[in-house]
């Protein structure tokens, strides 16, 4: 029997206390896996090629001001700048105020919108319906889903913001990188209902020509209006969507907490089953020194044993948070921030790594007190 | 005849490591639900205290929020003289046209900017908020660009102290004075002239919302009913208590993750406790044996070690919540959907929330130790002897 054997032997001989523990450290590491995919995609994942190409403009004082319709053109000419389209948010509600109900609902232009988000993708026939019907709305496929809207549909949406009930005609069926839970329509036609809202926008969606032109483009965005009436912010889509991310409170701290907690737990967890496997075998220790095995090999033994064990949870739960994610993301109504999330390779192998590191510091304790066991007494020991 | 429990607490004394060890990671699932739970009961505690049930929110009809839309101004004089409206020293109605706004500031240990809401009020509106008081400084003057801050606002952002200024829409905003409402959402307010605010922010003309102050609470259901009847008004009236109840509804994601994070570790700690229930019953099996040949029914057996899982789970629980004891008040800050801005609320630990944090502890105790027990309760007398 090789070394190795004897070790995969030795960690699920007991198979109902192996299971547990594997079971619990399962669950663990499948929190901490969720945990850190949150994180990467909050904090770390810079958004796909298209995202990182596109800017937002808003009125400097806060979202919920408006901006002059007029600065669409101002801001085209901006070198670097390809395309700009007004966003507004209308904030309607749609059959009645209830969370479920909730989506996003923009007002726009139609005829550039497809320009900057180039990576949604609509049939051409319902974009030209789209931009010839301006009480037209085009929507998500997963919200399509999840409310049975077929194309030629009429829905209310009940404004709040506004004074007026938009009754609208789906002309297309869009499909985005990930559910955007959003519907677009035309902006004139809002205007057209209140004369208030005339010449006025929420946001800029801008794109820019490269990447690595978004930061220039920002700055020169935020300069051009620095003394006009209503100053703007510029910020790259992902720091925009970021800021609604750290309005929930100080997400940093909350998501490091947990993942504290729950790897303090899993080290709890593996420490108590090694220090009870490893009394059960006082006897053997014994038989096996006497057999000639040094202390250094006992305690490989022993550290071999319980991370065997906390890997396979290791695994067992990153396999879970694989399954678990891409049921979450893909689900229709699940909430814009977890939608499209992913869970990377470094993600994966950091998980593994600590439920491996947990499994050699739960058995160091043990094991250096099975090494240095007295031989006589150990074979008289009777558990 | 039962075993009495004793029995139980004596055998988790003999093994006081892995009692420990079990109980901390227990503790551990039971402190993250505990922190969570007290921070939703703080959230409502902060909303639930911000409205007076005397006082009527008038908005125009479809309006869910203060920050969307308003109402022309010319409507404010029939508002006022509508009857069941108490009146001031003066005689004067009660009553204030309000816009709420929103602005950016920076926070002041520089991490990041957030959404903070400013209140133009007129002077009655400071009549109709009683629980609001000064404690530096003095009121705004109307007509002049003066501002109050509340404490929240004192306390997270710079430049928020008597005699600085703050910057933002159309130029710099002289503070004059720092107010407390007894950490309801107003704490988190910025307090100025309803007109020097219309003007800055372009309002001129209108109204977001109008306060009426009832007489009671009876005129302020009559008083709200008759303001949403009127049809030529084309407005809504909502008591200010129910208005802040809607506000709770921003812990929906922290209640939502908070939940299937409590689950998860839940599920994890159960299987925990079951290997500790079950090495416990592997190491008495003798005892049990013996304890069932002096007559001990099965069923006592089992109670006994049910038992003895929910002592070790109350144990958790107990750990649990003395761990969070020191977080018990620390503020913290929630964005809210209604308002977009920044409410600053503590985290409060009730005896609700204690309760059901014994409960959620007594759960995973069942859920790990019934197996075991029954286990046990099972074993066949002669075998376990021989072992």
């Amino acid at each position: 029997m090789t070394l190795t054997r004897f070790v995969t032997k030795s960690a699920f001989r007991n198979r109902r206390r192996s299971l547990l523990t594997v079971l619990s450290i399962t669950f663990s590491l499948l929190l901490l896996t969720l945990m850190m995919t949150i994180w990467h995609a909050f904090y770390i994942d810079k958004g796909d090629a298209e995202s990182a190409q596109r800017l937002i403009t808003r009125h400097r004082v806060s979202l919920t001001e408006w901006l002059p319709g007029f600065y669409r053109e101002k801001i085209r000419t901006i070198p670097g700048v390809v395309a700009v389209v007004p966003n507004s948010w209308f904030g309607g509600i749609y059959k009645d105020e209830k969370p479920e109900n909730f989506f996003a609902q923009f007002g726009t232009d139609p005829d550039e919108i497809f320009k900057i988000f180039t990576d949604f993708s609509m049939p051409a026939d319902q974009l030209l319906a789209w931009q010839r019907d301006r009480a037209g709305v085009i929507v998500d496929d997963q919200l399509a889903q999840k409310y049975g809207w077929k194309l030629g549909d009429r829905i209310v949406l009940k404004g709040t913001i506004y004074p007026v009930d938009l009754e609208l005609t789906i002309r297309g069926i869009y499909t985005g990188p990930q559910p955007t839970n959003s519907v677009y329509f035309n902006q004139k036609y809002v205007e057209e209902a209140v004369p208030g809202a005339k010449g006025k926008a929420g946001t800029f969606d801008i794109l820019a020509d490269s990447p690595d032109n978004v930061p220039k483009v920002a700055a020169a965005v935020d300069a051009m209006f620095r003394n006009a009436p209503e100053p703007t912010k510029t910020e790259s889509e992902k720091a925009f969507q970021l800021s609604f991310i750290n309005s929930i409170g100080n997400v940093k701290v909350f998501i490091l907490s947990i993942c504290f907690a729950v790897v303090f737990a899993t080290l709890l967890v593996s420490a108590t089953t090694m220090a009870m496997s490893i009394r059960e075998r006082t006897r053997e220790v014994a038989v096996l020194k006497t057999l000639g095995f040094t202390r250094q090999s006992i305690l490989r033994l022993y550290i071999g044993e319980a991370v065997l064990v906390a890997l396979t949870g290791g695994a067992l739960g990153c396999l879970l948070a694989l399954g678990l994610i891409s049921a979450l993301s893909h689900a229709p109504g699940m909430s814009l921030f977890l939608s499209g999330m992913k869970v990377t390779p470094p993600t994966l192998l950091l998980a593994i790594f600590v439920a491996g590191m947990v499994g050699l510091l739960s058995a160091i304790l043990p094991a250096y007190h099975a090494a240095k066991l007295d031989i006589v007494e150990g074979l008289r020991y009777i558990g | 005849m039962a075993i009495p429990i004793s029995y139980n607490i004596r055998n988790l004394k003999l093994r006081k490591g892995l009692t420990i060890m079990t109980a901390l990671g227990i503790a551990l699932t039971v402190t993250t639900a505990v922190f969570l739970m007290a921070l939703l009961a703080g959230l409502k505690k902060a909303f639930m205290a911000s409205g007076d049930p005397v006082n009527v929110l008038v908005m125009r009809k479809g309006s869910t929020a203060e920050l969307s839309g308003g109402f022309d101004a010319n409507l404010f004089p029939t508002l006022r003289t509508l009857p069941g409206i108490a009146k001031d020293a003066q005689g004067d109605p009660i009553a204030s046209g309000e816009w709420v706004v929103v602005v950016v500031l920076p926070r002041k240990d520089g991490t990041g900017e957030v959404n903070v809401s400013v209140r133009g009020l007129m002077p009655a509106g400071l009549t109709l908020r009683p629980n609001a008081r000064l404690i530096e400084g003095r009121w705004f003057t109307p007509g002049q660009r003066e501002v109050v801050v509340g404490n929240s606002i004192h306390n997270r952002f710079s430049g928020a102290n008597v005699g600085d200024n703050l910057d933002f829409a159309k130029g710099q905003w002289k503070v004059v004075g720092v107010f407390d409402s007894g950490g309801t959402a107003y704490d988190s307010e910025i307090w100025g002239d309803v007109n020097q605010i219309a003007a800055d922010f372009d309002r001129q003309g209108g109204y977001a919302s109008v306060y009426l102050r009832a007489t009671d609470p009876v005129a302020a259901d009559a008083l709200k009913h008759r303001v949403s009847d009127d049809q030529r008004l084309k407005l809504e009236g909502t008591l200010e208590t129910e208005y802040y109840e809607k506000q709770t509804s921003s812990g929906g994601a922290i209640k939502f993750i908070g939940t299937f994070v409590a689950i998860i570790m839940a599920i994890g700690s159960s299987f925990a406790a079951m290997n500790t229930m079950y090495a416990a019953v592997a190491y008495r099996a003798r005892e049990i044996a013996t304890l069932r040949i002096i007559g001990f029914s099965r069923p006592s057996i089992l109670t006994s070690f049910v038992i003895e899982a929910l002592l070790l789970s109350l144990l958790g629980a107990i750990v649990g919540i003395v761990l969070i004891l020191p977080f018990n008040g620390v503020t913290t800050g929630i964005g809210n959907q209604l308002t977009f801005s920044e409410t600053v609320f503590s985290l409060h630990l009730t005896w609700g929330v204690a309760m059901a944090a014994v409960i959620f502890a007594m759960i995973m105790g069942l859920l790990g130790g019934f197996a075991p027990a029954w286990h046990a309760a099972r074993q066949d007398i002669l075998t376990s002897l021989r072992a």
